[in-house]
């Protein structure tokens, strides 16, 4: 029985982590070249409706996934034009894509299905259907997006081009990279794997769309990546963390304790930020941004 | 002064309305979620559609995008002299309380919430015994004699769905285990399908079987986690039977369909009274659903236990506690 309970729960811990481990990925693929994205739920949103929208209408999951994945990088290319090449303010223009996407996947899902924006339940065929331990392929996926993350990073020379362009953008010019084609190949990939957040989202955990189903997700795999410092595999073990505490705040939820009776709801769900910040003040020392963070980059 | 006579004449005319024994201008104004959300908003478009296919009388209503709406909303239909209004949700009432104030002769009607203005009707329904009836029925159906509830955000309306189901299943079965989750605290918890499907995994894994929602969108995500896991879930407001047929237990019915035609038909007749109206089973504002979806999944046995509940709560020989009434369930 205790057995039993331990696998449900790091199985629900592994679920709930999915779409954090992709959006914080992406999160981080955009800042480590240098451009902070706060818009990551806007996209989540905007590929989770693609995603079942499509699916829903095509009743096929892979031409779901190609349209959230599709989504999610027309928002992240519109944003890599106003952010990179017109040197747009970050902090702004996430904002307006985080507008954009619940705004718009609402708009469109009323007009479409006339269900309050939701997309219809979609049959089984039109998901991602866990094959293993009660996990899908986009849950394994994400480890695997971590590690090449990682490698790519680490040991590429495109990977140390787009860590020059977060660092020194000057010195990646001086040395003949182009900082506009790396900081738009990042932004590309943050759409890209935004997308399959949300696809996580719409595709495999739920089975259809829901206005703001992403519940702030975007904002949680932030505070993610500034817990992991913007690395790849702090950034995993974060995600896996904070779904950990998500896991466990929902069989813990109105069972006794020993010793501290029943702890609210709310005590768990404030967990994540409450480490985020306590962590960061004191334990795991401050987290430094990517030098150029935030900054367009112009060319003397 | 000249330019001030068309609009003197206009206001004339406006009051002189309603005493020419006019015909009523009924508007609703739809909670966020809108009028097709498959929930209450929809028994409320169904309730005026009903109504305007009876009577003839054209219906006005809207659809709010965000919550600035509300007012703007309930004062424009006011102003342009519609009569009745009804605001479907209880998230109007603070809206309403100030419009109403302005419109002392324009009659409203609240649904799912009680506004104390003179010229407000308030209609609620008695949620306790419609989820006292679906609490029998699952703790009917569970093998495993352990079922489970979900509730969207946590407010003393959604624990009166938990009391009632639990009473019910208490009534069917003394020793049966109930799991209680609420979705969360914020606005967020009615639309966060995902973390409804893992509580709801959590319960089954906990050897739950039958599992009711109360959470909005949320609970989606917990009727499609129960019916991918091969348990039952329990609808609430609409007909959900038919969202996952077979894995669909029943659904607990709150007939605001029927609320709206009583309101806008006593409006007519010239009956309409102010003050707090409750709906119950009596009154036909809750019930539980039977269709084909479900057909197979109740026995008669089952069916003659929901029968003879409803006619004892009619009849007064059952009486559901109400959890709003002191704020606690009865174990």
């Amino acid at each position: 029985m205790a057995m039993e309970n331990i696998l449900s729960f790091l199985g629900a811990a592994l679920r709930l982590s999915t779409p954090l481990i992709y959006a914080c990925l992406a999160g981080l693929w955009s800042e480590r070249a240098g451009v902070i994205d706060v818009g990551l739920e806007g996209k989540m949103l905007a590929g989770a409706f693609a995603g079942a929208a499509v699916a829903a209408l095509t009743g096929d999951v892979g031409i779901g996934l190609a349209a959230a994945v599709a989504a999610s990088m027309t928002l992240a290319a519109a944003q890599g034009f106003v952010e990179v090449e017109r040197g747009g303010d970050q902090i702004v223009c996430g904002m307006a894509v985080n507008m954009i996407g619940a705004g718009v996947t609402a708009f469109v899902g009323a007009a479409l299905f006339a269900e309050g924006g939701r997309t219809p339940a979609l049959p089984r065929e039109a998901r991602v259907l866990p094959f293993v331990w009660g996990q899908d392929a986009l849950t394994l996926g994400a480890f695997g997006v971590a590690a090449i993350t990682a490698f790519i990073l680490y040991r590429t020379r495109f990977g140390l081009r787009l860590r020059a362009a977060g660092e020194n953008p000057r010195a990646l010019d001086a040395a003949g990279g182009s900082v506009r084609a790396t900081r738009h190949a990042a932004v590309a990939v943050c759409g890209l794997l935004c997308g399959l957040s949300g696809a996580d989202l719409s595709l495999a955990q739920a089975a259809g769309f829901l206005p703001a189903m992403t519940a702030g997700k975007g904002f949680i795999a932030l505070a993610a990546l500034v817990f992991a410092k913007w690395r790849p595999g702090a950034a995993l073990a974060t995600c896996l963390l904070f779904g950990g505490l998500d896991a466990a705040a929902i069989r813990m939820e109105g069972a006794p304790l020993p010793f501290l009776g029943v702890i609210p709801t709310q005590a768990f769900q404030a967990l994540p930020y409450l480490m985020t910040v306590v962590l960061l003040a004191g334990f795991v020392g401050g987290a430094r941004p990517p030098a150029a963070a935030g900054q367009p980059y112009r060319r003397e | 002064m000249r330019s001030c006579f068309p609009l003197a004449l206009l206001v004339v005319a406006r009051l002189a309305a309603p005493a020419l024994g006019a015909e009523i201008k009924p508007a609703i104004v739809y909670d966020l979620g809108g009028k097709f959300d498959k929930s209450f908003n929809e028994g409320a478009f169904r309730g005026g559609e009903r109504f305007t296919a009876e009577t003839g009388v054209a219906l006005r209503d809207f659809e709010i995008q965000n919550d600035a709406q509300r007012e703007q909303a309930l004062r424009r239909f006011a102003r342009d002299g519609a009569s009745p209004v009804i605001a479907v949700g209880f998230s109007h009432a603070a809206a309403l309380d100030k419009v109403a104030r302005d419109f002392p002769q324009t009659p409203f009607a609240i649904v799912d919430m009680v506004v104390d203005r003179p010229n407000v009707k308030s209609i609620v329904f008695r949620e306790h015994e419609g989820s006292y009836l679906v609490g029998l029925l699952a703790a009917m159906a569970s093998k495993s004699g352990k079922i489970g509830f979900v509730g969207g955000m946590d407010i003393p309306l959604i624990r009166k769905f938990a009391c009632g189901y639990r009473q019910g299943a208490r009534r069917a079965n003394p020793g049966v285990e109930i799991f209680e989750n609420m979705t969360g605290v914020t606005g967020a918890a009615w639309a966060d399908p995902v973390k409804g499907g893992e509580l709801a995994r959590a319960q089954i894994d906990r050897g739950a079987d039958v599992i009711y929602q109360a959470a909005g969108g949320t609970g989606i995500g917990v009727l499609r986690a129960a019916a991918d896991a091969g348990k039952l879930g329990v609808g609430t407001d609409a007909n959900q039977n038919g969202l996952f047929p077979g894995h669909v237990l029943t659904s607990m019915l709150k007939r605001v369909d029927n609320a709206v035609i009583r309101a806008f038909s006593t409006a007519r007749a010239g009956t309409w009274t102010s003050g707090v109206e409750s709906l119950g089973l009596r009154e036909e504002g809750v019930g539980w659903a039977l269709d084909d979806n479900n057909r197979g999944l109740v026995t008669p046995a089952m069916k003659d236990a929901a029968d003879r509940a409803v006619d004892a709560i009619v009849s007064g020989d059952i009486v559901v506690h109400d959890y709003m009434a002191d704020s606690r369930c009865p174990p």
